[in-house]
């Protein structure tokens, strides 16, 4: 990104997204609003998860409602390998990231064979399946969910979870890394693959891809990443419960993306970033805050259909 | 004669009690331009959707490049070297032209598991995409997104597309569909000037330019091939008058 670039709108915004990431944790204590850094804490990770959605869904153009499952995958692994005191990160971390892969490996070679409205109805059946699973299993806390005793653990005496300000900046270096291999990604030629599929599958069958490989790739990255973000809610929260693969979690997922601009880059922290300030922000002052909420993502969607990333492009002229 | 590059034998489509295509058979000789003519409803769509593997036939084989080909899939037709254009503009919209026929390149580059490296920055494609662009003269609009196309230069986006990823041979569906003369002549005229190093197999509507263009000519009736010869022999022949030509 060039300095020209960062003068525009939108330049100027994401700029202000990512200094809010940085420095929260010193500008909450000075307006007295220590709990803002929490809430960044959950945005950025929670961004992990929308990054991975916006790259099926706003690039891939596969609109996944399922995608609660790799979160929830992600944060049982954390739960699950703990609660049999297994609390080495290098166990949990490798299990939570290749489990999700591999739960998306086999939910997309069922679920791509399908399009539009059945590939939406598929990833929500193969979600619910698992929240209802997590829900029954009483070893493991069933709705009540899970306890999380100690965060995973690194071994190091320097890198310490349990330190609020090392996990502050580990979901911060952690999104990051997320946005850039996002930004790698798409536009490289297996990014290209992906775009192009969305625009015109059949187009790209007669010119000689095989679209389906392709698109499982993606979506088996997106739902490792997304186990990403469920490690680090597993340890932010120091605990898992089945709300985390419930079907609105991955509503709340699919607006964040749209809010922030499908198939952007920033989008993703942005809609999440909005969505969850919102949230906390209304939810503090009234308790029928749904009643504004809702009203207000309809108008979002009627009259910014680009997302926040969209409205601020129409500022940008020709060029932008 | 000519090495056959594309032999089709007593292929077969039916849709319930339809029969679309009904025992057709044809070759295409390497480097003619072999026309597809016939009236609507004749079977031409299913036909063009049954040679590039989007239809399944029901019977009959297709022979291309000396292989049978009626099991294989789109993606591996095209591979074995058969690339067709579409009737309905079929590019992708939010793309700019010259990446629309990039990816026709890429295609052509073994695998796209390359996650890491810009494409955009990528030699190896946009230089070949810009001689693709300099041969089909749409050089000037490289840039521009492929939906802001005039409806004339989408076509000749759409064979610039089939052309990138070097086919042994085109199977045009109706390119001058929804052209006025102006246009439809310079279409022609385009095709004309890629005659001899591709082998093409056109399917179209206007009768002008399959005159102008076409080596040889199948009619297509009812999902028959009634006659197949050159264009003064069609011109001539009674049957063809009758069934399609109009007589008069």
């Amino acid at each position: 990104m060039n300095m020209q670039k960062l003068r525009t709108p939108r330049g100027v915004y994401n700029s202000l997204l990512i200094l809010l990431c940085v420095f929260m944790p010193v500008i909450a204590p000075l307006i007295g609003q220590e709990f803002f850094t929490d809430v960044i804490a959950r945005v950025m990770i929670v961004t992990i998860a929308a990054i991975s959605l916006n790259l099926i869904m706003g690039y891939g153009g596969m609109i996944s409602f399922g995608h609660a499952v790799f979160v929830g995958i992600g944060g049982y692994s954390v739960g699950i390998l703990a609660s049999h005191g297994i609390e080495s990160a290098y166990i949990q971390w490798p299990v939570g990231i290749i489990t999700s892969g591999l739960f998306a490996l086999i939910i997309g070679a069922i679920s791509l064979r399908t399009r539009g409205v059945y590939f939406i109805m598929i990833t929500l059946a193969f979600a619910q399946m698992m929240y209802f699973l997590s829900v029954s299993i009483e070893k493991y806390g069933s709705d009540d969910g899970l306890t999380i005793d100690a965060r995973s653990d690194f071994g190091l005496s320097f890198f310490d979870l349990n330190d609020a300000m090392t996990m502050y900046y580990t979901a911060f270096i952690l999104m990051i890394a997320c946005l850039y291999l996002n930004f790698r990604l798409v536009n490289s030629r297996f990014g290209r693959v992906l775009r192009a599929g969305k625009s015109n599958n059949e187009r790209m069958n007669t010119i000689g891809y095989p679209t389906f490989r392709y698109k499982l790739v993606g979506f088996v990255i997106a739902g490792m990443m997304c186990g990403l973000s469920g490690l680090l809610t597993a340890n932010f929260e120091d605990f898992v419960s089945p709300d985390m693969l419930f079907w609105t979690f991955s509503g709340e997922l699919i607006f964040m993306v749209v809010l922030g601009g499908m198939g952007t880059i920033m989008g993703p922290l942005g809609g999440a970033m909005i969505f969850l300030f919102l949230s906390e922000i209304l939810s503090n002052i009234t308790e029928a805050w749904h009643l504004i909420f809702g009203p207000f993502l309809i108008l979002v969607v009627l009259f910014a259909r680009g997302g926040v990333e969209g409205f601020l492009k129409k500022y940008e002229g020709p060029n932008g | 004669m000519a090495d056959i590059l594309l032999r089709v034998e007593n292929l077969i489509k039916r849709f319930g009690g339809l029969v679309a295509t009904d025992s057709f058979s044809m070759d295409v000789e390497q480097g003619e331009i072999h026309a597809i003519i016939g009236p609507n409803g004749a079977g031409k769509t299913t036909l063009v959707h049954q040679l590039s593997g989007l239809l399944k036939s029901d019977a009959g084989s297709i022979h291309f490049d000396g292989k049978e080909i009626s099991h294989l899939s789109a993606p591996k037709r095209c591979e074995a070297g058969m690339v067709r254009s579409y009737q309905i503009t079929s590019i992708f919209k939010d793309f700019s032209v010259i990446d629309n026929v990039a990816m026709s390149i890429q295609a052509r580059e073994g695998h796209s598991f390359r996650f890491w490296a810009n494409a955009d920055n990528d030699r190896s494609l946009s230089d070949k995409a810009m001689k693709v662009l300099n041969e089909t003269n749409l050089q000037d609009k490289a840039g521009v997104l492929a939906d802001n196309l005039a409806h004339g230069e989408q076509r000749q986006l759409e064979v610039a597309m089939a052309l990138a990823t070097s086919p042994k041979m085109l199977l045009l569906d109706e390119p001058m569909a929804g052209m006025g003369p102006e246009e439809s002549s310079r279409v022609t005229e385009f095709l004309n000037s890629m005659k001899g190093n591709y082998t093409m197999l056109l399917i179209e509507h206007d009768m002008d330019a399959v005159f102008a263009l076409a080596d040889r000519i199948t009619v297509l009736v009812y999902g028959k091939a009634i006659a197949c010869g050159k264009p003064e022999e069609i011109r001539n022949n009674q049957e063809v008058r009758n069934a399609y030509l109009g007589e008069g």
